[in-house]
This record gives structure tokens, sequence and C-alpha cells, in this order.
């Protein structure tokens, strides 16, 4: 399947739930707030006007305070709402005009739902459970028995097949609602603050499980939250809502560069940088470099001139031999060309590296950390004084000139020592 | 003195009765039968079994029902045991087992009446609206005047019996079954709908389970209902242990009318605690 295709489109979708339907939704057109309208007609404004595409293989979160219409638009995508206007489009078909057998066919088949209670059957073990939607499809059973073991064993839930739901924990139900609407196989998971209910370490665990499972099953998954770091841990893009309308779609590296808005920059305050921000979003140009041919006078008037007491070794095809410092160019001094015994190894990492991984390394190895592509060549540099200039924005409350004008910081180039990199970090 | 005149309520419901009799006798007549052999089969189904097995029989269900391994179990075993054998001692043994039949009849037609009815007033608004009243009219209406047009339509006897008990006693089922519908967590019906269910299969796959707690408290209060009814019936002639505290009332016999009251108890208490066992077992 083409991963780029929009698996799902919802086109200027509506849903709002009272009688005066058609005034509201005219009201709405002409700008009026959700509070606005409630009061003049009584009608409580579910989302209004909202139009993006899912696409296929991508975890699309849907973010947003309680009461900006996130589940709401969920349950447009599965009509569990009938939207008031404009249309969603599954794989290109019309959900929203479907007859009911049709889109009974179309639930059984294409969607997983996963809710924040759980949503599971008391009266039912495990296995009851997870084999729910088979049943429902009328497969028989010692098929769905079959399908609905590899499931649980998927979720790793063996052993507790012949457990009721309510004697296991939050999380454990949470994976039997997750084994449940995974049971059809189905294309597109629907998850509605799926984790919200769980405690910080039982939803960090079951957030790392959904990734590895979508890596072996590469599902639609579309993930309503109001948890950021959730957002930004899960999703490949996120949709902001506020008060029923969208305010900014973009992956979690643009929402947390470039915050649409002065709400979009008050969430992305909280948020923890360093699990977001790659080695590309916040390296360095190397500036000045040694290169393995030069002798070692013109590398001392290289450190020199820039002023560093230790130079990367990159040569004219941009490949990385090593770090050199100061004192080792200084013992020879007097030769034609610099020895490669002299040249110290030096961390590397891709582009895509996490800045929370970065980090580790740079406090381990007490170096910085060189950036290189795919074929090995030197792209960047992180240090101590780059991260610590990314993460300081954090502190500082962006404000969105401040973001649009210099997303990566200005510092000193590399292989600055640490009392110099505290320095130009609180002077930028 | 001027006087405002009298709306003749009595006579209109009286003629409507009337109406009904000479016209639909025949519907009226079939319903009888049908509801007179019912009452027979349970009747001489449950004499086939002989006293000294039946007393035995009961206290092994009540350790089934409410499992052996509870003291409780054991507490209702005993029960069963002495209450019933006080029962037979008192030779009121034949009467217990046409109240049981009269009890079980109704109930039946109960259940066959009120769980469909439950389940419409929990899905329609407009339903809840109109079978509201119905059923407080039914709830508080004096149950002696159920009496008299279930004898003017059926005649004396253990048919008018059962229809003045199920009437009386098929408000709490229907409310008991439409709230239990109407609390399945909404989170819970969401999910069966999508994953495709039908209307149907959410009915029976979800939503009667999940509720059958509540529907079953439902059954245990209207056969209790039922029970307290059928010293009311009796005086129409509908037989049983509320024929003997009717004669002990009309003879002033307080003795005698103590006995057929501690037996309806004795029943009562039985079926209570049978009902309620099997109502939380799928709980747990």
């Amino acid at each position: 399947m083409d991963q780029n295709a929009a698996k799902i489109e919802i086109r200027h979708a509506s849903k709002v739930f009272g009688r005066e339907e058609r005034l509201a939704l005219d009201l709405l057109d002409k700008g009026l707030s959700k509070s606005e309208v409630q009061k003049r007609t009584g009608v409580v404004v579910g989302i209004h006007d909202i139009s993006l595409n899912i696409l296929a293989g991508e975890i699309f979160v849907i973010m947003g305070l309680s009461g900006s219409g996130k589940s709401t638009l969920l349950r447009l995508i599965n009509r569990l709402h009938e939207a008031s206007r404009g249309s969603i489009l599954v794989d290109g078909v019309d959900v929203t005009k479907m007859k009911a057998s049709e889109l009974r066919a179309l639930r059984r088949r294409a969607f997983g739902m996963v809710f924040q209670n759980f949503g599971l059957l008391p009266q039912r073990t495990v296995l009851g459970n997870v084999e729910f939607g088979l049943e429902i499809q009328g497969i028989p059973r010692s098929q769905r028995r079959e399908r609905a073991q590899e499931v649980i064993e998927t979720v790793g839930l063996q052993g507790y097949e012949q457990r009721y739901a309510a004697e296991l924990s939050g999380g454990m139900q949470q994976r039997v609602g997750l084994a449940r609407a995974l049971a059809a196989d189905p294309e597109i998971l629907l998850m509605d603050e799926a984790f919200s209910a769980l405690d910080p370490i039982i939803r960090s665990q079951l957030q790392d499980d959904l990734l590895e499972i979508q890596d072996r099953l590469n599902k639609t998954i579309v993930f309503v939250s109001h948890d950021l770091d959730e957002a930004l841990k899960l999703g490949n893009r996120i949709a902001i809502l506020r008060d029923g309308r969208l305010i900014q779609v973009g992956d979690p590296q643009e929402i947390l560069s470039h915050p649409a808005d002065e709400y979009v920059s008050t969430f992305v305050e909280g948020a923890d940088r360093s699990k977001v921000l790659t080695a590309r979003d916040v390296m360095q140009n190397v500036r000045t470099a040694a290169n393995p041919k030069d002798s070692p006078r013109v590398v001392l008037r290289k450190m020199e001139r820039s002023g560093f007491g230790g130079l990367m070794v990159i040569d004219n095809g941009r490949r990385l031999h090593g770090y050199i410092d100061l004192s080792a160019v200084r013992s020879q001094r007097e030769k034609e060309q610099l020895s490669t015994d002299l040249f110290r190894p030096i961390p590397t990492a891709d582009a895509n590296a996490k800045l929370v991984d970065l980090i580790q390394i740079i406090t381990d190895k007490g170096s910085p950390v060189a950036v290189i592509d795919a074929r090995q060549r030197v792209i960047g540099v992180v240090d101590k004084s780059t991260i610590l200039a990314a993460l300081a924005q954090n502190d500082d409350g962006p404000t969105v000139e401040e973001n649009h004008a210099d997303p990566t910081p200005a510092v000193a180039m590399a292989s600055v020592p640490a009392s110099q990199a505290e320095s130009s970090a609180s002077g930028s | 003195m001027t006087s405002i005149p009298t709306i003749p309520l009595g006579h209109w419901v009286s003629h409507g009765v009337d109406y009904l009799t000479a016209h639909y006798g025949a519907s009226l007549n079939a319903v009888s039968h049908f509801i007179h052999s019912l009452i027979s089969l349970l009747e001489h189904g449950l004499r086939a079994v002989p006293v000294l097995i039946f007393i035995p029989l009961v206290a092994v269900l009540s350790l089934l029902a409410l499992g052996w391994q509870r003291p409780r179990a054991w507490g209702l075993a005993l029960f069963s045991l002495f209450g019933l054998g006080l029962v037979w001692d008192l030779h009121l043994w034949h009467a217990l087992i046409q109240t049981l039949a009269l009890v079980l009849a109704a109930e039946l037609l109960i259940l066959i009446v009120g769980i469909p009815l439950g389940i419409f007033a929990a899905q329609s608004h407009l339903a809840e609206k109109i079978l509201r009243p119905i059923l407080d009219v039914m709830q508080t209406m004096p149950a002696f005047v159920y009496l008299v047009p279930a004898v003017i339509f059926f005649g004396l006897g253990l048919v008018p019996g059962v229809i003045a008990t199920t009437i009386f006693a098929l408000p709490p089922l229907v409310r008991l079954t439409a709230l239990g519908i109407r609390q399945v967590p909404a989170e819970l019906v969401e999910a069966t709908e999508s994953f495709g269910a039908t209307w149907w299969q959410l009915l029976w796959k979800v939503q009667i389970p999940t509720a059958l707690p509540s529907i079953m408290a439902g059954v245990n209060q209207s056969i209790m209902l039922g029970l307290s009814m059928v010293v009311i019936a009796s005086m129409i002639g509908a037989g049983g242990l509320g024929n003997e505290v009717l004669q002990g009332i009309t003879q002033l016999d307080v003795g005698k009318s103590f006995v057929g009251g501690i037996s309806v108890v004795i029943l009562a208490i039985i079926i209570d605690r049978l009902t309620q066992a099997f109502g939380q077992q799928r709980k747990e």
C-alpha cells in the first residue's frame, strides 16, 4: 500500500449537539466562539469546520484540552457520532453517506477502537473480551479462539486468558482493550485517551509497547490525547484542537519549534524537548576543522584563530578521522605532517538521534558528538553548549517571534571546554 | 343549593368492561384456557414429586445456588428442611403447592411481558414517558380493584388470580430491566457499536448480560409482590395458602390465619434467597 496515501480524509467536518443545529453552524461560520454559540442557541459545539488528512501507516495524534472536541472528531471517523456537516472519507469512500449495513461492514473490517475506561465486558474473561469483535462478525468459535490467543500473545497477556477483566490492573485491562481492537486485524486503530486513565509508569510502558507493536503491524493509528508529552512521543504528526477548531497540524518538531499561536506555545512550554528534538534540529555547522593532510603548524594556527582547544579531523571527502587537541599538536610542532596516532576517537551519532540520547553520550565520553549521515560524512556537531541552548528555550517560555526567527540558537562552535560552554549558553 | 354534576367515571368503566366481555368473549376464553392449562401443568408437575423428596431437593438446591462452602447456604438449607417440614406437618402442603404454581405461572407471564417492555422503555424515551404513568397506576392502585374486572372477564378461580397477580407484580420487573439496561456504561455500548454490532447483538451480548443483576432483582421483587397478592387473590377463589388465611379471618380464627400466614412467609423467604442467589452468582 502507498505509504503516503490519505487513509482518512476529513473535509470541513462539523459536529454540534442540540436542536438549533442550523443556527449554530451559521453562527460558527460567522466566527462566533464555542461559548458564544452555546450561550445564544444552547447548542454544544463539538468541532467546527475541520479538514485534515490522516496518512496510511502513521500515528496521528489529535490533541487538545478537555472540551476541545478531540474525542468528537475521533467518533466522527467511525460514525459513533453523525457529522452535522462535512464528509469523512475512509479509503476514498464517504462514511457519512453509508447505509447502516455498509457502516457495520466497514466497522467490522476497518476499525478497532480502544477506550479511556477500557469498555470491557465485566462478565467475560480476558479471552472472551478479546474475541468479542470476531464473535460479532460471526466467526466460528474455534477459529476466533485461535486468533484471540495470537493477539493475546502480541500484547503480552499470556497466562491471563481465563481471568475476569475486573480482576486485572488498569494497565492489564487496557492491554485487553488493545488486543480486542487488534483481534480482527483492522487497518485503522482509533484510540480515545487510551492511556490517560493509567498511572505514569504504566502509561509510558504501554506507549512503548504500542510503538513496538506499530513497528510490526504498521496500522494507521488515530490517537486522542490531552498530554503533549504523549503526543510528541507517539505521534508522527499531531493536530492541535481548541474549542472545536483546528489550530495546527504538523510533526512534533514543527509543533515545538513553530507553534502556530499563543495557545500552542503555552502547551509546548511544558513539553520535554529533549525527547523530541533530534541532532539535526540542534547541531552546528563545522566551521573550523583540521585536515589529516595539514601540518601541525597549520592546525595550530587554525586553533589560534578559532579560539578552540581541540578540532575534529575531517578530510576533503568530509569523512571523520577523529579528534585532536592542543597539547597533542604542540608535541609534534616540528613534524611535517600530523601523525594519525594523535587522533582520538570521537563519538558519532545519526542525524535522527534524540537529544536525550546525545546528552547521555556527551556526559559519558566528555567530548562533543559528530553528527554523520548515512555515508559516514560529517554534517554537523553537537556539544554541551548546543544542547543547553536548545533546552534553555524551554525555560524562557518561547514566544512565537523567537522561535520563528531562530530555531537553532547561535552559540560558539564545537569543542569548547565545559566552563566556557556554560557561559556561552547563558549569554545566548 | 346548586350541585356540580358527578362525572360518571364508575359507569364508564363498568360499561367498558361490559362491552369487552360482550365482544371479545372468545379471545378472553382463549386466554383463560391458556392460563388454566399453564397452572395445571405446573401444579401437576410439582405434585408429581413426593413431599419427602421435594423438601430435601429444595435444601440441595439452596446449597447449589448459594455455594456449599458458604455458611449462609447451609443456613438456608436447614431453614428449607424445617420450614417446609413444618408446612407439611400442618397439613398445608397441598395449599402450598397450589400457591407456588399460581405464583410461578404469574411470574412466567410477568417475564414474557415485563422484560420486553423494560427493554423497550430503556431504548426509547417516548416509550418510557408513556409507560411510567401506567406503571405508577398499576403499582399504587389498591390490589383489590383488579379483582373485580378479573372476575368479570375470567370468572372465579385460579385464572383471574393469576391475571390479577401478574398485573400487580409486573411494574418492578419493567422498571428494573429498563434501569439495568440504561445503566450499562456508555463506553461499553460505544465499544460494541464500534465493532460493527447489530442492534440485536448489542442487546443480547452486552446489554442484557450486563444488566442481569438488575433484571434478577426485578424478578425477585415481582415474585415477592406476587406472593403478597396470593392472600388477596384467594378472595376470588384462587385457593392455596391465601384461602387458609381468608378462612381464618372470616371465622375469627386467629390460629388458622396465623398458620396460613407463616406458611406464606416460609415460602417467600426461600424463594427470595434463591432468586437473589441466582442474581448475584453472575457478578462473581
